[in-house]
């Protein structure tokens, strides 16, 4: 164990100080978590921490110093190896600022209500997990940090632990994590090969040959893939992230997620060596179905906080598309293209998790208000919490890809790089890229749609019961949070070019080259995807036109029209009906996306049941849906596993000679097997 | 050159538009006539043919493919209709939305394979081959996916006017070949025909589903 | 200097003739429709009489109408009018054509539609829920039609800049292209749908279950309708203009002619919009409105046309490499 000298690397020595404080807030309240008082402490503690890693995550990645040193802790011999890129900081940047603004939210808890020693500990701890994940600079440290990512978030999520609907999540969740984490475990003995070379740095100097790269390749997208909820790996997911408590739900959907593509793109733009073109398949696949089909989901649900994260399968799929291009353009020698695509997969990542954040702080914001989180419960908020109704409403435009919020700015790119599809030498990719930028299109409207469905159930019309009739504002910390995340959603959306300028270093790094026209438009803020007079996306102007527009269509109007305004009774073609049940519900709303594109992919099936004249029994329209992968991937083979132990059950009434024998025979298999194989 | 390969490169793009309309409409009498827009789309890909690489015979085969499928058939089948009563709405088995999705992946496909497999040939054979190939492949989906004989009918002739197309892009192909391809084409549609009238006799519909119902093995 | 004062003024002119000239696009078509119809219908002038009238008569709002329902109308108005100053009309390369593409000139206008899809939902009733919720529905299938046009032309052209596509078409060889002729059919379907018009939508019903953008605006009233209805007729130019700048770009004046070719620029686009309002008109009396729920298949339909278009265009490509 040689001495560490910090002060070579001080943005990587800020960030083990910001651990080593969000590890104190662990430790503090997880000793004294019968006083609410050290609970609360928490959160503030917290901030500071991820203000600080933050810091130090965003110098890391302006410097790009590239540095990393062994840790005397951990394993014994091998010790902690930590490093920090440029790769790392801008996810680092993602982590801590999604627990940052979780944190500020977190200051708004009721202290008597919502305080539990089943949460607060575990908050921390899951930050100084995600951290470590990036910072990882072998495989021990990567894994280790990665399960302990799975379990502090599963305890986060069966907080609850008295709802059957949280443990049911928790006993999913915690599944799916062991077989991702046991796929990571296979795929990284492929990185290491048999000479057991654990370290990112060596792995990176003897990448492995083209067959065991596949199965590393399988192993990944199995590993990280089900971690970030892609399709059809994506069930535990909206399970589990609802369970949680907002906030925590807001790190999971936003942050977590996302250092499971962190985990990806290591390994197969970093670690993995050059790429082959079929690389790119699964990535574009899977990515193109899941996009599609996590919004339908959630455009056919109804459960706020669900709907949410099943939006976020659908972004992962956004992700994975990118992800797929960047390789496929990578591996065909177009650097350039392949550029587009990272910064569209990378700002993608940054966008995501500040709009899912936001909506699920907002969406955390109505459970707490209402006490409900279902469609049919709520209704008419914008008047009782306008400032959330706001905010929740630049949010909800960010995700459904609206100019000029932020979530545009990397669809834009996305969709430049999917243009840039007919250039691709290999035909298979070429005949694809229309087909999957089609998808991609359809999943924009489709979110949209989910989206417009999300906001105006929820916010708008009138009150479907008295809890919504009753809600009250949220707290200011939590308006605070939900502020800072809303306005980083704007800035992102206006000065998108600036953002690529800044990743110009990573773009090099993982696509090998950097964006061609960066910085080269009429106005210091255009984002250039190729060159100028191929593609321009102009934000700041575009706004500034909305502006002066907007503006002088309110003189116009003002200057010429009466101005008199007067309050009536709702117009409803003259049938206005006082209950709001006759308002449009969740569910009706969500009819015609049913039947054009549910009725293959779910089975979606209505049944109505008409009373005869005369029978005073309510008619009733029942909607059938059917999750077909769910069934097939998850109940099959979970019935299997527990009629396959049903039948092993048998062996623990078995007599001692049975038992011996059982031995024996092992025994002589194994002599079997080792006389043939060598 | 390149005006010569814009129009044959048009008309059999209309083709292909043409095979997707058969996939898309539903009333029968709409078929029948996109059937013959993509005869006389063919009989005119053929005579471009004919005339800008002086190939006289090939008028021949325009004229067999105008005449037949453009005129005779459609007529033929117009009248079997109406003389049988046969319900106006085409029945499919798989939705509208979905065929034409299929018939997308479908052409793609052929497309990716023709120009894969064919990088070495000359560029009127490639073009036509890929055309031909998704037209054969749409044909095949037709007739898959309706039900009733009268469109199955449709979705056979239409896969005889690609292998057609295939053969006039594939040059050398002797003349013989095409009169005999062609007649076949006129016995095979008597075949149907009296096809046809057998089923309507025996179960008072032209829904080949009925006749899973006299098969000895279903049972 | 005095080149970009120039070109300032040019797009100054652009905001504001699409502005004027949309009202009367919409005239001509009702009034073509009238004529087929039979009937005398009004003057071509009568949008802007409505529109006056509406301006000036008292707004009647709904009692539980939240800030959004009475700022929508301003932002729809505001996103509708940008996206048109951004189609080249009458002159390509203005000041501004430059500041966004057409991928980005489809999100512009996917932003106006769900902000009157909100306001549809902000009163509570049912009428404008079921518009909400069709218009949401019928977006769903136009995108990815409209994503594959936009393909078609950055494959043909090289680019997705509006202004560099008409310049390309421009001077490009004329030859007769499948694809370009499929793109356009698709588009034009794209368009019908987008602007509520006839198979898909009647602008002309009230009460009536199957309509879709009028249901949504029901609630509308006095200033906030005028800007909803200036705003839907500013779509139906900016649509019209797009396809003429895609399709038929002959006689706008080059990036830079300067003001002189502008006048005659003006004048062959003017007549180009009358031309294109005299079709739909054409068109909408010549053909029944579908079930909604038919209207997946006909959009189904531009979806499909704009894949094969790209098809083609591969193998073009491919073959004459």
């Amino acid at each position: 164990m040689t001495g560490v000298d910090f002060s070579a690397a001080p943005q990587l020595a800020g960030l083990l100080a910001a651990i080593l404080l969000y590890g104190v807030a662990a430790g503090f309240a997880a000793i004294f978590h019968r006083r609410r008082g050290a609970l609360a402490t928490v959160y503030p503690v917290c901030i500071a921490a991820a203000a600080m890693a933050a810091v130090a995550d965003l110098a890391e990645l302006i410097a790009d110093t590239s540095t990393g040193f062994r840790l005397p802790l951990g394993l014994p011999i091998i010790g902690l190896y930590v490093r920090l890129d440029a790769l790392s900081a801008f996810f680092g940047l993602i982590v801590n600022v999604g627990v940052l603004t979780a944190a500020i939210y977190g200051v708004g808890l009721d202290r008597n209500r919502d305080l539990t020693a089943r949460v607060e500990p575990f908050f921390p701890a899951f930050a100084v997990a995600m951290n470590l994940v990036l910072l990882a600079g072998d495989a021990f440290g990567f894994l280790f940090s990665w399960e302990l990512m799975s379990l502090t978030s599963w305890v986060l999520v069966v907080s609850r632990h008295k709802d059957a609907d949280s443990r049911h999540a928790g006993h999913v969740y915690l599944v799916m994590a062991a077989i991702g984490t046991a796929s990571l475990l296979f795929a990284f003995g492929g990185l290491a090969g048999a000479a057991g070379n654990y370290a990112f740095d060596a792995i990176r100097a003897a990448p492995p040959g083209p067959i065991v790269s596949g199965l590393v390749l399988a192993g990944t997208i199995f590993g990280a893939g089900s971690k970030a909820g892609i399709a059809p790996l994506h069930a535990w997911l909206p399970l589990a992230h609802p369970a949680a408590p907002s906030h925590v739900s807001a790190l999971m959907s936003g942050v977590m997620t996302k250092v499971a593509i962190y985990g990806l793109i290591r390994i197969v733009f970093d670690l993995l060596g050059t790429p082959v073109w079929w690389w790119a398949l699964p990535f574009l696949l899977l990515g193109a179905v899941t996009a599609v089909l996590g919004l339908l989901y959630a455009v056919l649900d109804g459960d706020l906080k669900r709907v949410l994260a099943y939006s976020t399968v659908e972004n992962i799929g956004i992700i994975f598309v990118g992800l797929g291009l960047a390789l496929a353009f990578k591996a065909s020698g177009l650097a350039a293209a392949a550029a587009v695509a990272m910064a569209a997969t990378l700002l993608h990542c940054l966008n995501h998790s500040w709009f899912k954040s936001l909506l699920f702080l907002g969406a955390g914001a109505v459970l707490h208000a209402t006490g409900r989180r279902d469609f049919g419960g709520l209704g008419g908020l914008i008047h009782r919490m306008p400032v959330t109704a706001a905010l929740w409403l630049v949010g909800a435009m960010s995700i459904s890809a609206l100019p000029p919020f932020n979530g545009f700015v990397s669809e834009w790119l996305l969709f430049q790089a999917v243009l840039a599809g007919p250039a691709f030498p290999e035909p298979v990719l070429r005949f694809m890229s229309p087909a999957v930028g089609a998808m991609l299109a359809l999943a924009a409207a489709l979110a949209a749609a989910c989206f417009v469905r999300a906001f105006g159930i929820v916010y708008l019309g009138r009150p479907r019961s008295s809890a919504a009739a009753e809600a009250h504002e949220t707290a200011r910390p939590q308006q605070v949070a939900m502020a800072l995340l809303a306005g980083l959603c704007l800035l992102g959306g206006l000065f998108g070019g600036v953002t690529v300028s800044a990743i110009q270093p990573l773009l090099q790094m993982l696509a090998g080259a950097p964006l061609p026209a960066a910085g080269t438009g009429p106005t210091p803020f255009s984002l250039i995807a190729f060159d100028a007079a191929r593609s321009i996306y102009d934000a700041p102007t575009i706004a500034l036109f909305l502006l002066i527009s907007g503006t002088l269509t309110a003189l116009l109007v003002h200057r010429i029209s009466s101005r008199r305004t007067r309050l009536g009774p709702a117009w409803d073609c003259g049938f206005p009906e006082p209950s709001p049940l006759t308002q449009y519900s969740a569910s009706s709303f969500s009819q015609p996306l049913r039947r054009v594109y549910g009725t293959t992919l779910f089975g979606a099936s209505e049944i109505i049941d008409m009373p005869q004249p005369g029978d005073s029994r309510p008619a009733r329209l029942t909607v059938r849906l059917q999750d077909y992968l769910w069934e097939l991937l998850y109940a099959a083979p979970a019935a299997a596993v527990i009629g396959l132990s049903e039948r092993l059950n048998t062996l623990q009434f078995l007599t001692i000679r049975r038992y011996l024998m059982l031995v024996f025979s092992a025994l002589i298999v194994l002599l079997l097997i080792a006389a043939v194989w060598f | 050159m390149n005006h010569a390969y814009d129009v044959s490169h048009l008309l059999a793009g209309l083709m292909l538009v043409a095979s997707f309309a058969l996939l898309y409409q539903d009333r029968i009498f709409a078929v029948l006539n996109i059937f013959a827009a993509q005869a006389i789309l063919l009989a005119m890909a053929v005579g471009w043919e004919a005339w800008t690489q002086q190939r006289p015979h090939l008028f021949i085969t325009a004229a067999l493919a105008l005449c037949l499928k453009g005129i005779v058939i459609p007529v033929a089948l117009h009248k079997m209709i109406v003389r049988l009563g046969v319900h106006r709405d085409v029945e499919q088995v798989v939705g509208v939305g979905k065929t034409l999705l299929l018939g997308l992946a479908l052409t793609s496909l052929s497309l990716m394979l023709v120009l894969k497999i064919t990088a070495a040939a000359e560029s009127f054979t490639r073009e036509g081959l890929a055309l031909a190939l998704a037209i054969i492949l749409l044909g095949m989906l037709m007739m898959i996916t309706r039900r009733n004989a009268v469109t199955q009918i449709v979705g056979f002739m239409s896969l005889e006017n690609g292998l057609i197309l295939a053969a006039t892009g594939a040059r050398g192909m002797p003349l013989v070949v095409e009169v005999s391809v062609a007649f076949s084409v006129l016995i095979a549609l008597f075949v149907f025909a009296v096809f046809v009238f057998r089923i309507r006799e025996r179960f008072d519909s032209v829904d080949v589903e009925a006749l899973e119902n006299v098969r000895g093995d279903t049972k | 200097m005095g080149e970009t004062l120039t070109l300032l003024f040019g797009q100054t002119i652009q905001m504001f003739l699409v502005l004027l000239v949309a009202p009367a696009i919409t005239g001509i078509t009702r009034r073509t429709r009238a004529r087929f119809m039979r009937r005398q219908g009004a003057p071509v002038i009568q949008p802007y009489r409505d529109l006056s009238k509406l301006v000036r008569k008292e707004s009647v709002v709904a009692e539980n109408a939240s800030w959004l329902f009475r700022s929508a109308p301003y932002a729809i108005l505001a996103f509708t009018w940008v996206a048109a100053a951004l189609v080249p009309t009458f002159a390509s390369g203005l000041m501004f054509n430059w500041a966004a593409d057409a991928v980005a000139l489809v999100a512009l206008l996917g932003a106006a539609r769900a902000l009157l899809a909100l306001a549809g939902m902000d009163v509570g009733t049912s009428f404008g829920g079921i518009g909400s919720s069709r218009e949401m529905m019928i977006a769903t299938l136009a995108e990815p039609a409209m994503l594959l046009v936009v393909l078609t032309m950055a494959l043909s052209a090289g680019t997705t800049r509006l202004p560099e596509v008409a310049e390309f078409l421009i001077s490009a060889p004329v030859t007769v292209r499948v694809s370009l002729g499929l793109a356009l059919v698709a588009l034009v379907i794209v368009a019908l749908a987008e602007n509520a018009r006839i198979p898909v939508d009647n602008p002309a019903t009230h009460l009536e279950l199957t309509m879709v953008h009028e249901a949504m605006v029901l609630e509308y009233s006095g200033r906030h309708l005028a800007m909803i209805e200036a705003a839907a007729q500013l779509k139906l130019v900016l649509y019209i203009s797009l396809i003429v700048c895609l399709f038929l770009p002959f006689g706008m004046a080059p990036a830079d002619a300067g003001s002189g070719a502008w006048l005659t620029g003006i004048a062959a686009y003017l007549v180009k919009l009358a031309f294109g309002a005299v079709l739909l008109g054409v068109w909408e009396v010549s053909i029944a409105k579908m079930r909604v729920f038919r209207v997946g298949e006909f959009l189904g339909g531009a979806f499909v046309f704009a894949f094969l278009a790209i098809l083609l265009a591969f193998l073009t490509r491919e073959v004459l490499k």
